[in-house]
């Protein structure tokens, strides 16, 4: 008798209590900025893309989501002609972002993205791309690797001697 | 056999044989980079170190290359020796310290040898401080991309160009840390196996340009086993696809055909497939126009149109054997026609009748490679049947071996063995009316107009046997030379005789072919190899077609037509072929490419390309081999003996007609026995591998939710094929298959190319379970010598007058790769080649226009100088899209252009 007073009590006294429910939408829930949610493509420090259409993010990918097909600029830069993810698909499990060398696809802490189609889960590119450098600043491929772009000859990128003078017989 | 013990194991082994080969083809991973089992080992690159102990007491033992240790009794190695372990993570490392960090832009990235070995060995970061070397990159015509920062000096490149290849435009250059591979200067690549390079480099040097354009993953490629279209040598390639486009041609290694290599026309002539050329629409003429239509509305008016009158069916040398067949069944054989011209028809003939009738021995490609004597007669086999012309290149190595073998140089140890040889040349002689790419391996070449190869060739024949008929009436100072030919011929022990269809002419043939009747002895069976035209010349030589020509001629013609996967102009003059057109009512056209005959078709249904097709060629030494659709093409293109039997079974209303291949095969056989052998090329559609169908795709194939996704979220089955035990996704069996269904090569540890080791029997030996193909003609073993009688020799009317000699071009002479936009890029004009005094007679200069005038006709072409062949002769280009030149060989004469 007394333990069903007593529970009774506890729950009266909960109407007093401070609310645990958010009033989402209204008011907007914050996550960790490591919580793996939608997923962007972003741009190296000099904007321009960040993707070389490597394919490693789609080859990571355990359900297949991910398509894209590569192409160069004039110049020999290597980008993505298209990059598809299919959201309806896509497990959020942050493998893409692992495997990417340029750290261009980026998962970022939103997961408001509810469709009524289904359709409308297919993000192309220009619905990934976002302005800036994303979670990981700094970073620019091309200023590393050893292919010659537009704006950075043989030899430019960082830690490379200039290009070898082939008629040298210098030792 | 010797037993030898490595790290602890028993193994039994051929005493000589290299030892990083052995271990290779026991399944045992030595990391290894200049090492090629076509090219044997150099020693260059350090990394198949392992460690040879002295004896069992020996516990410190010695580090060696194993590339160039061969296998002796009792020898104990380990490959797992922490020690050796260590070296070759070192060497690794070392030839990293300049590797750029490219791996995702680069081509190479995903079937890299360099990556694989890489990981193999377990060196993981860089230490090295010091800034990274760079080079300059050079254009190397529309093939093949360089880019040399990425090198780790193998020399793979320079030993596979210059001396298997025999080009001369690739070296190296520069001093100790500054080699470079690459030309004087920047150009194309002159030589036409220079497509290798992609696959024989190990990391990415050199990389497949066409690729580049669209470039794909290895691992997003859906691939088959399939067969090149683009001549009658039927080398396997492997076609790669990815979103409906094909993407690339990769070599298929068969151990008797083409080995581990392919020509340029081969690996490149692919991009005619993407070309808004192709024919992807049915249509029907309306009026003057084609228009779009469906494929019931088209039945029915095809039923309408073909029910009454008599109809007669056009076949194809580059259409499947199924297909031919298809078309025969539904016209009856008497309606049949073969479609190539009067002189190819008897060309066929001729064959044919030589390989039933006649002991003669035709090789397969890899057994040219053996030949100790070869004598290429009247035929630029470089450009008119191009893997072969490699081939036969490779008869030096053979003699260059054996030579080589008497100071003790190993087989293998191949850079050792050419420096032996020195300037050596192969045992061959080559008799062609200009210079050709074959010369410079030749130990003799002549200079000679067809119509005197021919005589030369029935003389060389009476030289070495009497029985064969004698010649009369001949230029003295040929008897110097018909005597030193003849006696190499009777002194060889594997004598081959080559010769092809580029010189177009039928007594050629017979010429070779009755050098090697008088060379058949007991002990000794020559060889004979004939290059036909087509992928599929002999498949169509063997349904018997008729010949084409004779109702050509006569006008008399039926009412309606079927003309499948042929364009008629390619054949016979624009006049004639006009004319044949105008008697039809009804013409119905199968292609999957417009040609000048597309033109005069009043139905087109689309077919497939080879890579989108299933069905058999039947190459010219008579091998069958059987191709398979790499992808199902967007309806409604499909196969073309598909096609023929939807139109047979609504035409004679019977139905069940076939739909599956095997179906098509069944009652093929049923018709000509001689096909029996075309139902075991392969397993049938029904063949499991633990219930599993064997994958197209590999087993880390992308984007399979979301390809499509932009078209529709909901995704479709995948494609069912009826006519191949093979799945068109990932799922089914990924282990090593049966050889006839290889469409990709493996292993766990290895992406690269190079894992084709572990589905040969050894490295560089036969396929795990034989290789695929069976030939469905075996020459007789009719020991009776047979001789072809002299013919009445070309004689020249008039003084001026030239031999007009048809020159093959590997790029530009072929029906389809001439439509590939990187094939056309080094296609050269049209041109009229000839000797400098036949130049200087008629005030001409090399790259002038002349006119050439031959049966009434004239054409424009540029000139030429070639100060090495015969003046009496004028080599015209052939089969090139602007100027086809049907006619040729023929008689005529050249002057130059007057200026308006």
């Amino acid at each position: 008798m007394i333990s069903m007073l007593r529970s009774l009590w506890m729950v009266f006294m909960h109407a007093f209590k401070k609310r645990e429910t958010v009033l989402y939408p209204e008011k907007p829930y914050e996550l960790p900025a490591r919580y793996r949610g939608r997923i962007i493509l972003s741009r190296d420090p000099d904007s321009q893309e960040r993707c070389v259409a490597c394919y490693l993010c789609s080859v990571a990918c355990p359900v297949d989501c991910i398509s894209l097909q590569a192409t160069e600029d004039e110049h020999g830069r290597r980008y993505p002609e298209f990059f598809r993810i299919n959201f309806s698909r896509c497990i959020f499990c942050g493998l893409c972002e692992e495997a990417c060398p340029t750290y261009a696809i980026q998962l970022i802490p939103d997961f408001e993205m509810s469709e009524y189609d289904r359709q409308n889960m297919v993000y192309e590119k220009e619905d990934l791309m976002i302005a800036g450098e994303g979670k990981y600043h700094g970073y620019n491929f091309y200023k590393v690797a050893g292919l010659k772009i537009a704006g950075k000859d043989k030899g430019e990128a960082e830690n490379e001697e200039s290009p070898v003078d082939l008629n040298s017989l210098m030792p | 056999m010797v037993n030898i013990y490595i790290d602890g194991i028993k193994y039994q082994a051929e005493e000589g044989k290299n030892l990083l080969d052995y271990c290779l083809s026991v399944g045992l991973d030595i990391p290894y980079f200049c090492f090629h089992p076509a090219m044997g080992s150099v020693g260059a690159c350090r990394l198949c170190a392992v460690k040879m102990y002295k004896d069992e007491n020996d516990t410190r033992g010695k580090i060696i290359m194993s590339c160039v240790q061969p296998v002796q009794d009792g020898m104990i190695i380990s490959i797992e020796d922490p020690e050796v372990k260590h070296f070759r993570a070192q060497v690794i490392e070392s030839l990293m310290n300049n590797h750029p960090h490219d791996c995702p832009i680069c081509d190479e990235g995903g079937e890299c040898h360099l990556q694989d070995m890489t990981v193999m060995t377990g060196h993981v970061y860089r230490r090295n401080r010091f800034k990274k070397r760079t080079y300059r990159n050079q254009y190397l015509g529309p093939f093949i991309n360089h880019e040399m920062n990425r090198c780790i000096q193998c020399y793979r490149c320079t030993r596979f160009y210059r001396e298997y290849a025999g080009g001369y435009d690739l070296d190296v250059f520069g001093i100790h840390s500054r080699v470079f591979f690459g030309r004087h200067q920047d150009g194309m690549l002159e030589n036409e196996f220079s497509g290798n390079l992609v696959e024989v480099c190990p990391t990415g040097v050199f990389t497949d340009k066409t690729l580049k354009k669209h470039y794909t993953r290895k691992w997003d490629l859906s691939t088959a086993p399939s067969i090149c279209e683009h001549c009658s040598l039927g080398c396997n390639t492997i076609p790669g696809e990815r979103y409906g486009k094909l993407r690339r041609i990769r070599n298929r290694y068969n151990y008797d055909v083409n080995g581990y290599f392919l020509c340029d026309r081969g690996r490149f002539g692919y991009e005619y497939v993407n070309r808004e050329t192709r024919i992807k629409k049915i249509k029907a003429r309306f009026g003057a126009e084609l228009q779009d239509t469906t494929e019931d509305e088209i039945l029915d008016k095809i039923t309408n149109a073909f029910e009454k009158g008599k109809t007669l069916g056009i076949g194809s040398a580059r259409a499947s054997v199924e297909a031919n067949y298809a078309l025969n069944k539904l016209v009856g054989a008497e309606n049949f026609y073969a479609g190539i011209s009067g002189k190819d028809h008897q060309i066929l003939r001729n064959y044919l009748d030589i390989l039933r009738n006649y002991p003669v021995n035709v090789p397969s490609m890899k057994e040219t490679e053996e030949a100790d004597y070869v004598l290429v007669l009247g035929e630029d086999i470089t450009h008119s049947a191009p893997r072969l012309a490699l081939s036969l290149r490779q008869t030096l190595m053979k003699k260059a071996m054996d030579e080589a073998a008497r100071v003790s140089i190993p087989r293998w140890l191949d850079h050792a063995v050419r420096e032996f040889y020195q300037d050596g040349k192969a045992p061959m002689t080559t008799i062609t009316p200009y210079n050709t790419k074959l010369d410079d391996v030749a130990s003799k070449s002549l200079r000679l107009n067809p119509h005197d190869t021919v005589k030369f060739g029935f003389l060389l024949a009476n030289r070495i046997n009497n029985d064969a008929p004698a010649v009369k009436d001949y230029p003295g100072e040929w008897d110097e030379w018909l005597d030193q030919l003849a006696k190499a011929l009777i002194n060889a022990k594997k004598p081959l005789i080559v010769s092809g269809w580029g010189n177009g002419l039928e007594e050629m043939l017979k010429a070779a072919a009755n050098i090697t009747q008088a060379l058949n002895g007991e002990e000794r069976k020559a060889g004979l190899f004939y290059a036909l035209p087509e992928a599929n010349s002999m498949g169509l030589g063997l349904l018997e077609g008729n010949d084409l020509s004779g109702i050509m001629e006569t006008g008399d013609a039926p009412e309606n037509l079927i003309i499948l996967e042929n364009d008629l102009y390619r054949h016979f003059d624009k006049v004639q072929a006009d004319k044949f057109f105008n008697q039809f009512k009804n013409i119905l056209l199968i292609d999957h490419t417009e040609t000048n005959t597309t033109d005069h078709a009043s139905f087109v249904l689309p077919s497939g390309v080879t890579a989108e097709s299933s069905g058999t060629f039947i190459n010219t030494e008579g091998r069958a081999q059987r191709f398979y659709k790499a992808y199902i093409p967007e309806a409604p293109v499909m196969d073309s003996w598909r096609w023929l039997g939807r139109i047979e079974n609504h035409l004679k209303k019977t139905g069940g007609q076939w739909n599956s291949l095997d179906e098509c095969l069944a009652e093929l056989v049923k018709g000509y026995t001689v096909f029996k052998p075309l139902t075991e090329l392969a397993p049938p559609s029904g063949f499991r591998i633990n219930g599993e169908k064997v994958a197209r795709a590999p087993h880390r194939y992308t984007g399979r939710t979301s390809m499509h996704a932009h078209k529709n979220v909901h995704e479709q089955k995948p494609p069912q094929d009826e006519d191949a035990p093979m799945s068109f996704t990932m799922e089914g069996y990924n282990g090593t298959p049966p050889s006839s269904l290889v469409s990709h090569y493996w292993k766990p540890g290895w992406n690269s190319v190079q894992a084709l080791n572990k589905y040969q029997q050894e490295v560089g030996g036969p396929m795990h379970d034989g290789d695929p193909g069976k030939r469905v003609i075996e020459p007789t073993d009719n020991p009776k010598q047979q001789y072809f009688k002299v013919p009445v020799f070309e004689t020249k009317t008039e003084a001026g007058e030239l031999y007009l000699t048809p020159v093959p071009h590997i790029f530009g002479s072929g029906e389809m790769s001439s439509l590939s936009a990187a094939i056309r890029e080094a296609t050269p004009e049209p041109y009229v080649l000839i000797h400098p005094n036949v130049a200087g007679q008629n005030d001409l200069n090399e790259d002038d226009v002349a006119i050439v005038r031959a049966n009434g006709k004239e054409w424009k072409l540029k000139v030429k100088t070639d100060d090495k062949m015969a003046d009496d002769v004028a080599g015209i280009t052939t089969g090139f899209r602007q100027s086809y030149i049907v006619e040729l060989p023929l008689k005529g004469n050249i002057e130059k252009q007057e200026k308006k």
